[in-house]
């Protein structure tokens, strides 16, 4: 649960936005968010919060870490 | 050899002594077994697993209030999936559930709020775990119950912050560690200032490294490097996604719905200052003052289980008597089984 899912955002409506996990798409708060995000962006997922935006690098590296070890998207 | 390898060989035999470099993060210990790491380095180098999995250092305690407050009618407990099959004495909050407990498996505090708009004739309890990542989100959906009046939304809350644990580990002087590799993206929101105090208060280098081999070698490195030469410093080796500064923002919000409170830790004991309670102002959303703790002492751990041991890095998992045959992920004996990021669970899955 402590683990840091990559989610890359659909669609932004004021705090919250669409996002989607691993082609699943959910909402996600971004009430705890510095940055501003759009479509297109990724960001750090924790427990429905997006916490930081990230480059695509780092979601794509952390994607093939969490499949790796066999924990798909969970929060 | 690698290079870095090499360099890990020659820093050993300049300090001509055993070392052990504790991480803190489950995800650094699955990684580390992926890696296949271990069996790469020198005789004398170790790496123990710590106390960075969230479930696995939640006490029997909180597990019994869980329980109890999950017996009474009227309620729902949402709790990360976690958390459903840690065994205690009486049972697990799965076999609540099967005994007719309403008992509801949630991604985010938001699933549990939702759930408490959704019925308001239910006081619906968030089970609140994790440590300085988890907990402003719980902060966030208990700022927006109040902002909302949703009267009915309460959090238990278990949150922990690690910096007071990392120092009690060291000063009760059971296991010897010379350093520690500190997980790349768990930092977010604190950034690399919470490990200031290892390395000035503690004097052991703490270093922020990512979860790919090329990262945990350099980490290793820059942690040998250090103990070489008699230096105790924070170095980011993960500079990408950790600032010094972390996310404010979600601090904040941390701050303005929780307080440092003294806790227990599974396999730690009592540690002043290492808990998070919810504060006075929004008491209405605290669980404690509807629900109390059960007032009977309640022993950390049930049936043998050693994840207390496991968890301070006293040993590892295969050394408990349990692991594999009798406790495995199917029927999973202790919390450090039950979590994917449990060392147990890693050392099952990977050894
Ligand atoms: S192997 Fe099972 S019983 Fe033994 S310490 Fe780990 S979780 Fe507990």
């Amino acid at each position: 649960m402590c683990l840091a899912i990559p989610a890359r955002v659909l669609e932004v409506h004021g705090t919250e936005a669409v996002i989607s996990v691993q082609g699943v798409q959910r909402s996600a708060s971004l009430m705890l968010l510095e940055e501003t995000v759009a479509p297109g962006d990724y960001v750090l997922l924790h427990a429905g919060f997006a916490l930081r935006k990230w480059t695509a690098a780092e979601a794509q590296e952390q994607e093939a870490l969490l499949a790796e070890v066999g924990l798909g998207p969970r929060d | 050899m690698n290079p870095q390898l090499q360099e890990i060989h020659e820093l050993m035999a300049r300090i001509g002594r055993p070392v052990q470099l504790m991480e803190v993060c489950g995800t650094h210990t699955m990684a580390i077994f992926r890696t296949g790491l271990r069996a790469l380095l020198p005789e004398g180098l170790r790496l123990l697993s710590g106390p960075g999995c969230p479930v696995c250092v939640t006490h029997d305690r909180f597990l019994e209030h869980a329980l109890a407050i999950a017996a009474t009618p009227g309620t729902l407990i949402c709790t990360f999936g976690d958390m459903l099959r840690v065994p205690g004495r009486g049972g697990s909050l799965e076999t609540a559930r099967a005994t007719g407990a309403n008992v509801q498996v949630v991604y985010s505090p938001l699933d549990a709020l939702a759930a408490a708009r959704q019925h308001p004739e239910l006081r619906v309890v968030f089970l609140g775990i994790g440590f300085e990542t988890t907990a402003p989100t719980t902060a966030g959906a208990l700022l927006e119950a109040a902002r909302d009046g949703v009267g009915n939304f309460l959090v238990l809350s278990a949150h922990k912050t690690m910096p007071n644990a990392l120092a009690a580990l060291l000063t009760s002087g059971e296991v010897n560690i010379d350093g520690f590799l500190m997980p790349g993206h768990v930092s977010v929101i604190t950034g690399t200032h919470i490990y200031d105090a290892v390395a000035r208060d503690l004097h052991r280098p703490a270093v922020v490294t990512g979860f790919e081999a090329e990262e945990l070698l350099a980490g290793i490195l820059a942690a040998l490097r250090m103990i070489a030469e008699g230096r105790a410093e924070v170095v980011n080796a993960y500079a990408s996604t950790v600032t010094a500064d972390g996310n404010r923002k979600a601090r904040e919000i941390l701050h303005e719905v929780f307080e440092p409170c003294d806790d227990v830790w599974r396999g730690l004991g009592l540690i002043p200052g290492s808990g998070l309670k919810i504060r006075p102002a929004l008491a209405a959303h605290d669980a404690t003052q509807f629900f109390p703790a059960p007032s009977t002492p309640v022993p950390e751990t049930s049936r043998g289980c050693r994840c207390g041991d496991v968890l301070r890095g006293v040993i590892t998992p295969p050394q408990c008597p349990l692991f594999r045959n009798v406790c495995t992920p199917w029927s999973p004996q202790g919390a450090c089984m039950v979590s994917g990021e449990g060392t147990c669970a890693a050392y099952f899955r990977f050894s």
